[in-house]
């Protein structure tokens, strides 16, 4: 984990409610794809939570939803706006897991954290084979994102408005060697029940601090309780009790 | 040079900065950052004789200059704390600890801090009576003078370091648990635990926090903190811990002159994860910003 200072280089509308934000810093704390930032908000008391999108020296990605009074207000972010942030959080995904055909799953807002991973992987050499889901044409993002790293991307549209209809679940390929997956809950479910490899999800929580020390966010686990900041967000499909 | 050291009975503290119980864990997470033995001492997370996971989630909300939290006392359980977690505490923090006593019923109180007293790295306890009473419809041990004392002597009987006893907001007449306690023998009291709050989802039209309600701590309640503290100096003679919303080296200034020894950081560490640090670094500058030569000469300073 590290404090530090970051600029707003960008920050713009993507997708219905959805923007992307640029941000000029020091990522080194950031080792994983995966992991969080936790951005204090002029104005907020407890500061957000936002899953790494995509990093490189000096500059971090982070792509979030307005579903509240802290998402409007970075809504309105200007390049140039000076903010305090939290890099470093949380266990990422392990790519060293994924053998040579991962697929990767992501459902709304659920789907930045996987970029910088699909990212990862290509330049590991694997094949990975993209699912992204949306409620409906315009919530979708990312697809020529994806497709510019040089994955095979799928989209799910609920309503069918485009892509194909259905969930990230309905779209399974026959053969993919692991899967990662972020999204809501439900949809976490459904893929872990879909799903024949061993996987790794990761999940969300209100949380307090970020980094392990309120115990805002615990959850319990095959391998006893764990607080989705600090040993999440990313766990293992094998330890979760469903 | 200022003089920022503070006595609490015979034990002396290099500095009145304390973080607070459930903000700050055991210490680890702090460690990785900075060197956390800057610190007067730390409050380790409350500990009940059994594991306990605590309340379902969502456990945390977002207030006004403020939070909420309703995490229910997660902690490994009094043996876990004992022979796991001090002993690895011990190789980051090198000074004495606050050790936290939760609960259920007198006899669980009795036995947490008889054990925990034992342990040469507590410095003194502190027993949080604001969890409710499982034997008398869940009433909260720290809502009446009557359980409150007999808290105070249970623990009395059995604790081998200082008793403090950590009081809540939520009373009618804090005073006079403040007095009740005294008078069965506390030797200070930490003062305020978090003030009983809710927050509701308007778009889901429920609670936000999975148990309804919650402990609300934060910038707020700084003045409802910093009142309890001067009411209760006037009332007893015993050391006060103060805490509740304190962020700032000016307002743990205040919180001494309302009447505390020291003071507690509890929500501030949860934004800013250097603010104890901060705090205590700021500390000298503030003192000579005004006129202070030794902390311990502004306790209670403001009463006239």
């Amino acid at each position: 984990m590290q404090q530090s200072f970051f600029t707003v280089d960008e920050n713009v509308q993507i997708a219905k409610k959805v923007y992307k934000m640029t941000l000029l810093g020091d990522t080194s704390a950031i080792t994983a794809p995966g992991q969080f930032v936790n951005l204090k908000l002029d104005g907020s008391f407890l500061r957000r939570p936002i899953s790494v999108c995509d990093r490189a020296d000096g500059m971090l990605t982070i792509v979030y939803k307005v579903v509240g009074g802290g998402t409007e207000k970075m809504a309105a972010y200007e390049k140039g706006t000076r903010l305090d942030i939290l890099t470093g959080l949380g266990n990422g995904y392990d790519t060293s897991l994924s053998g040579e055909a991962p697929l990767l799953l992501g459902g709304g807002v659920g789907v930045p954290p996987l970029y910088l991973l699909c990212k990862e992987l290509i330049q590991q050499g694997k094949r990975p084979t993209v699912i992204l889901g949306f409620n409906t044409k315009e919530e979708v993002f990312y697809e020529k994102e994806f497709e510019a790293l040089g994955a095979a991307v799928t989209v799910t549209t609920v309503d069918g408005s485009y892509g194909q209809q259905g969930f990230v679940t309905d779209a399974l390929p026959s053969h993919y060697t692991h899967f990662y997956t972020c999204g809501p809950e439900p949809m976490l479910k459904a893929v872990h029940r879909a799903t024949e490899t061993d996987g790794q999800l990761s999940f969300e929580e209100r949380m307090g601090c970020g980094f392990g020390a309120c115990m805002g966010c615990s959850c319990k686990t095959l391998t006893g309780y764990k607080r989705i900041c600090k040993e999440g967000p990313v766990m293992r499909k094998g330890e979760i009790l469903w | 040079m200022v003089k920022t050291s503070v006595s609490l009975g015979s034990w002396v503290l290099d500095n009145p900065i304390i973080p607070a119980s459930g903000t700050f864990g055991y210490g680890y997470e702090f460690a990785e950052l900075y060197d956390i033995n800057c610190l007067g001492s730390f409050s380790f997370k409350g500990t009940t004789r059994e594991p306990r996971f605590g309340n379902p989630t969502p456990r945390i909300a977002e207030c006004p200059s403020g939070m909420i939290n309703s995490v229910g006392l997660q902690n490994p359980g009094l043996e876990k704390v004992v022979t796991e977690e001090l002993p690895k505490l011990k190789a980051c923090f090198h000074k004495p600890v606050i050790a936290n006593v939760c609960g259920f019923s007198p006899e669980e109180y009795a036995e947490v801090a008889a054990r925990l007293s034992e342990e040469e790295q507590v410095g003194l306890l502190e027993v949080n009576i604001s969890c409710p009473n499982l034997h008398a419809g869940g009433v909260n041990f720290g809502s009446s003078p009557e359980s409150a004392a007999e808290i105070t002597a249970r623990v009395k009987a059995v604790s081998k370091k200082p008793v403090y006893i950590k009081l809540s907001p939520n009373v009618t007449d804090i005073v006079s648990i403040a007095k009740a306690c005294e008078a069965e023998g506390a030797d200070g009291l930490t003062m305020i635990n978090t003030l009983l709050g809710m927050r509701i989802d308007i778009a889901r039209r429920r609670p936000v926090v999975a148990n309804k309600m919650g402990g609300f701590s934060g910038d707020a309640i700084f003045p409802v903190a910093l009142r309890c503290v001067y009411q209760v100096y006037e009332a007893v003679s015993i050391p006060i811990i103060g805490m509740g919303g304190i962020s700032s080296a000016e307002q743990v200034i205040e919180m001494m002159l309302a009447g505390a020894r020291a003071v507690e950081v509890g929500a501030a560490n949860l934004v800013n994860p250097y603010a104890s640090r901060d705090i205590v670094a700021a500390l000298p500058a503030a003192m000579e910003k005004y006129g202070i030569q030794n902390l311990e000469d502004i306790i209670g300073g403001a009463h006239g």
